[in-house]
């Protein structure tokens, strides 16, 4: 093993040692928790990301050992490397924070916030962001930009009024596929996504783009509006899958399995195989895959607690199985005289109607109307 | 044992007199007191023929709401079910297809939306949830019924008359002003 320099670097008066070339960001990764920088547009295992959102700015209070001077200006710690002996201030500044709230404002002048309709709710680092580091109010008067629709395709949405113009799609694009026909068109305010006259994306491994997506701007069309992912039962699953590492959650409504996605790490970036390779997935397993027989479950996934999508769900393996019924062994072998069955009444869940199987989203014609024929 | 209070009082054991053991007198005091009752005001109402004010912060069943142009408001974003502490809501969501542009304000509406009124217990959680002002809780309240089916609510049940098409019965079911 070659022989390797170590720097010292403190991020919000906590030290860590790091190999040269870290960046600021991963550093702060490494310790954890609240210290590290939000990041938009940053994705580890994309490279050449990075830099464009400017929402992980922090203030570098000395450069180094041998030069303590302060750098003069916020610096986008995904980009920055470390250097010995450097002191990094990011939640304990407030420069730092007044920026990041001045980012965000950026970030949300053209965003829609239609966050009720939009299938990235829950999930999305927007919201996370604005949340935590935003003001709740903007001081923009102006029309919002819109834009014409473009088709990527029959599994991939694309809503490019909620995109704020990482470039991690493209990225993906152009380390996962052999040929990237989407990119970025036009310039400034009129910068969209988009394919250069209508495409389709159809590459084995292009449904990664909605999972590398921070906002809900490329979104599952197989998912589309079937669900509030809060309400789902996320799942560890694996298939033998010969074009990628067959790695997943799903994403389950009782035994119906109702969107597949990549498995994600505290940073909502794809988590490594235990090869150490990134468990990209490909467009089989998650599009055309939603049986649950054609899946080996591992157990539930855990999710972190302060998201909203464990609201509801317990630790450990409840769930996995189903309870046996008492009624009969304590009422002497007997059924019971009366028993309401929820689906004779309630037109939710349907037992014959399969959601996870419908290719898009499901309209009106979708439910047979009994009583609300509107 | 120590008195907790001074209030205690030890009970007589004398026997009683003559004129106690009557019980005219007792009788005739818990009479009174029957009779007294008569010329009182009465704190109850006659309810089905009269009925009482609600209070203006009263909260009851369930209307979903319309906008000016008579369309659905409620998109099935789930958050007055993720709101909810007795779990009462549930719904399917539905994408607005071509030509149901006057039915649904937006992309995405419920399709199915149902409260179960028995589990509901009318704390408001879901009407300051609703970031579409689509769901609000009205000054009535659930009507009996012989079934526990006749409590889920569907949306037949709960969406308020269209402004547009029936504009008597969403005046009635507007009420009048406070």
């Amino acid at each position: 093993m070659s022989e390797q320099t170590f720097f010292k670097v403190t991020v919000d008066g906590i030290t860590i040692e790091v190999p040269a070339g870290t960046t600021i960001l991963q550093a702060a990764r490494q310790i954890g928790g609240e210290v590290a920088p939000p990041a938009m547009c940053y994705y580890s295992k994309l490279e050449g990301s990075g830099g464009k959102c400017r929402t992980c700015l922090v203030e570098v209070a000395k450069g180094s050992e041998k030069d303590p001077r302060p750098m003069p200006k916020l610096v986008a710690s995904c980009r920055t490397t470390v250097m010995d002996g450097m002191e990094v201030k990011n939640i304990t500044s407030d420069k730092v924070l007044e920026a990041r709230a001045g980012v965000v404002e950026f970030l949300l002048l053209n965003h829609p916030l239609d966050c009720p309709i939009c299938d990235q709710a829950g999930e999305c680092h927007l919201q996370d962001l604005s949340f935590d580091h935003g003001k709740s109010g903007t001081r923009y008067e102006f029309q919002r930009r819109t834009f014409k629709k473009h088709d990527l395709g029959q599994h991939i949405q694309l809503h490019m009024t909620r995109c704020i113009l990482c470039y991690r799609c493209v990225f993906t694009a152009d380390q996962l596929t052999n040929k990237r026909v989407h990119g970025i068109l036009d310039r400034g305010d009129h910068a969209e996504i988009a394919t250069h006259i209508e495409k389709s994306l159809d590459n084995e491994f292009i449904g990664n783009v909605i999972d590398v997506c921070p906002v809900g701007a490329l979104t599952d069309k197989t998912f589309r509006f079937k669900n509030r992912v809060w309400y789902l039962k996320p799942m560890d699953a694996h298939r033998d899958c010969p074009t990628c590492s067959g790695r997943v959650t799903l994403w389950n409504r009782g035994d119906e399995v109702y969107r597949v996605t990549a498995r994600k790490d505290e940073w909502g970036e794809i988590e490594d195989t235990p090869d150490g390779k990134p468990g990209w997935i490909c467009n089989t397993c998650r599009f055309d895959k939603k049986n649950a027989s054609e899946w080996v479950i591992e157990g539930p996934r855990a999710i972190s607690r302060a998201s909203v999508i464990s609201q509801g769900h317990y630790a450990g393996n409840v769930g996995m199985t189903i309870p046996t019924e008492t009624f009969k062994a304590v009422n002497g072998g007997r059924a019971p005289h009366l028993l309401m069955d929820i689906h004779d009444e309630s037109e939710v869940n349907q037992p014959d109607i399969h959601l996870g199987q419908i290719q898009g989203p499901s309209n009106g014609t979708t439910f047979n109307n009994k009583k609300d024929n509107a | 044992m120590q008195a907790l209070t001074n209030k205690a009082q030890a009970v007589s054991r004398k026997p009683m007199t003559f004129l106690e053991r009557l019980y005219l007198i007792n009788i005739i005091k818990g009479m009174m007191i029957t009779f007294s009752h008569m010329f009182k005001k009465q704190p109850t109402i006659r309810y089905p023929e009269e009925k009482r004010e609600f209070s203006p912060v009263f909260r009851g069943l369930h209307v979903l709401n319309r906008d000016e142009e008579g369309r659905e408001r409620c998109t099935a974003c789930g958050l007055c079910a993720v709101a909810c502490p007795a779990e009462a809501i549930t719904m399917e969501a539905a994408e607005r297809v071509e030509g149901e542009e006057n039915l649904y304000k937006e992309e995405k509406y419920a399709a199915k939306y149902e409260i179960n009124m028995l589990r509901c217990i009318f704390c408001g959680l879901c009407e300051d949830a609703c970031p579409k002002d689509a769901i609000y809780l009205s000054e009535t309240f659930a009507p009996a019924n012989f079934t526990r089916k006749g409590f889920i609510y569907g949306k037949s049940d709960l969406l308020i008359p269209n402004p547009k098409t029936e504009a008597d019965a969403f005046a009635e079911a507007k009420g009048v002003e406070a």
